[in-house]
């Protein structure tokens, strides 16, 4: 595969999932173009619905659809998705665990012209937030379509975030992909970085430089973000000084807090969190240098690997002490 | 065209009254709940249960069946009542409304109860949805319909209208939008807490087929359920005036009946008006 943003092979997959599945139908609410179910619509003319500028109604109506046995995918962006349809994607589609993909482009400050708006940086937290909802967000063109087919499978409420911008290719198209299960792209026992989207490419550009300083750091991509996987993490907390998390996305609440959360329970360790801080960014010409000017980057990730390598030592320094100072007495 | 005489309506208000006196003894038992409402529908709820609608209680998943949305999820003691009496579950279950572990809970849910085909309770995303299974309908060209139960306060809900614009863009004329009407919601007169009227003109001019009727006369209901099943391209939106706490001389009328249990003791007084009624 070649680079090109997650939404476009999103929108060729569907295609793919419309020819061998006649239940898939796709909800759109007038942004066909860009969150680019125009290809199924293409393809497909009979099966797609426009719902208009109305994502609560496009979310609950694929419930219904759903409830007579179609397969249903609603897109919109993120901040939509997230937010003007959340307790339709709750009570109409989570609880009932009706089987309703909600697949949501322009999520985090990839928008960057549009400003905060248009800026979808709490959409994790939200969705991670509801019972029976499984949360992806896919980092390049091969785990998109990997993750596309994926959800099509799985039967039962889906919310996967997707990007705007081009994304590298990371992944290979023979490895394995597992909903739930993350993907090593490179080994290191000193710091692990989990991220997800378009932080993956971050991290590996990170790591490099981090190679440089002698540092080791382990990339994990987290495309699900729910369920997360307690096996890589656990082995990341027990095999490395702490983690990093990257996710352009509010740090509240968000992967940082899923890896927190999931951590702090049986093996605790040190966890620095990469995203937007706890504010709205602002609109932006160039979304890499949006990313960059809030610190959600490769730059902030190498620096936050620095700080967990830095906070681990000065532990172990404070604990050696104390053992120096229990044999003393 | 159903069959339609004046046994009928005579055998459903009979059957209806027997329905409110286990809205009124489940709400009782429960000790919580939305009796108002409850007993302003459930003259349109026996009928489209008893009458219209077609369904197989043996076979609830049976996916031609007619669809009933009750996008007022409150008064879910309605369809409960009515299910029973089918035959979809025992009556006894009646009277474990809104325990812990009972199929019944405080708002629909399709999940846990059989017979219900839309969980709902989120006011104006059940009618939402109904508008979703009409649209599957179409598309998989099934002849089903869907009857949506709306309560008048719902109205206000701004999905309601974005539901309606879609019923209308897709020619649902599958869909039958029922609103009972009653006039009151929780904080008092629907007219003084969010003015909702002319509603025909509202639906009309989203481009429904729009009429007016007494929804306690079962006579208006046939016939308007009746026109209803005309495809003319146009969704059907039946306003149907109501009484909330209709059947209770002490309820109705009055908002406070919206979401209070009778009392054990109000529980049997109302119990015997509704027994008085069906001897008399």
């Amino acid at each position: 595969m070649k680079p090109e943003p997650t939404r476009v092979v999103y929108g060729r997959t569907l295609v793919e999932l419309g020819e061998h599945d006649p239940r898939v139908v796709v909800l759109e609410a007038d942004i066909a173009k860009s969150t680019n179910t125009f290809q199924f619509k293409e393809r497909f003319p009979e099966r797609f619905f426009q719902a208009g500028v109305a994502e609560l109604n496009m979310v609950c109506m694929a419930a219904g659809m759903s409830a007579t046995g179609l397969r249903p995918f609603c897109s919109t962006f993120a901040v939509f998705a997230s937010m003007r349809a959340c307790e339709g994607i709750r009570t109409s589609i989570c609880y009932p665990r009706l089987n309703v993909k909600i697949v949501a482009t322009n999520g985090g400050v990839e928008i960057c012209g549009d400003g905060v708006t248009h800026q979808g940086v709490e959409d994790i937290s939200i969705m991670r937030s509801m019972a029976n909802l499984t949360v992806l967000a896919p980092s390049d063109p091969v785990t998109t379509r990997k993750a596309t087919l994926a959800i099509a499978a799985y039967d039962g409420p889906v919310y996967m975030r997707l990007g705007r911008q081009t994304a590298a290719v990371l992944h290979r198209d023979d490895e394995a992909f597992e909903l739930g299960r993350m993907i090593p792209l490179r080994g290191g026992d000193d710091v692990a970085i989990v991220a997800f989207g378009n932080m993956v490419e971050q991290a590996l550009i990170a790591a490099a430089e981090l190679d440089k300083e002698g540092i080791q750091a382990r990339v994990l991509d987290c495309h699900t973000i729910k369920p997360i996987d307690m096996e890589a993490l656990r082995a990341a907390a027990l095999e490395t000084r702490g983690i990093v998390t990257a996710e352009d996305h509010n740090v509240v609440g968000g992967l940082g807090g899923a890896v927190a959360e999931a951590v702090s329970a049986e093996c605790p360790t040190i966890v620095r969190r990469v995203g937007l801080r706890d504010r709205f960014a602002s609109s932006g010409r160039d979304y890499r240098k949006l990313l960059h000017h809030y610190q959600i980057d490769a730059a902030a990730i190498v620096s936050a690997a620095r700080g967990v390598m830095e906070a681990s030592r000065s532990r172990e320094a404070v604990l050696l002490g104390s053992m120096a100072v229990n044999e003393r007495e | 065209m159903t069959a339609w005489s004046s046994e009928d309506a005579a055998r459903l208000r009979t059957m209806a009254r027997e329905l409110r006196a286990d809205i009124i003894k489940m709400i009782a038992e429960a000790g919580s709940g939305h009796p108002g409402g409850s007993l302003s529908a459930i003259d349109i709820v026996t009928y489209l249960y008893f009458h219209r609608m077609r369904v197989d209680p043996a076979n609830p998943e049976w996916e031609d069946r007619d669809r009933f949305v009750l996008s007022k999820g409150h008064c879910s003691p309605a369809p409960y009542v009515a299910l029973a009496r089918r035959g979809y579950f025992a009556r006894e279950v009646l009277w474990t409304l809104r325990d812990i572990g009972s199929p019944l809970q405080g708002h629909p849910d399709m999940r846990k109860t059989p017979g219900i085909d839309m969980t709902t309770g989120s006011l104006g995303q059940g009618f939402s949805c109904a508008t979703g299974i009409a649209l599957a309908g179409k598309f998989q060209r099934k002849d089903f319909r869907v009857y949506a139960l709306l309560g008048d306060g719902e109205m206000q809900e701004g999905v309601v209208w974005e539901a309606a614009m879609a019923a209308a863009h897709y020619r649902l004329d599958n869909l039958v939008a029922i609103v009972d009407n009653n006039k009151l919601q929780t904080d008092g007169a629907t007219a003084a807490i969010m003015g909702i009227e002319p509603l025909e003109d509202k639906f009309r001019a989203f481009g429904w087929e729009t009429r007016r009727i007494d929804g306690h006369d079962f006579d208006a209901i046939h016939d308007a359920c009746e026109r209803a099943m005309e495809h003319g391209g146009k969704p059907h939106a039946i306003v149907a005036d109501t009484v909330k706490g209709k059947g209770i001389r002490e309820m109705e009328g009055d908002h406070h009946w919206h979401g209070m249990p009778p009392t054990a003791e109000q529980a049997e007084r109302f119990l015997k008006e509704l027994s008085t009624e069906v001897t008399a």
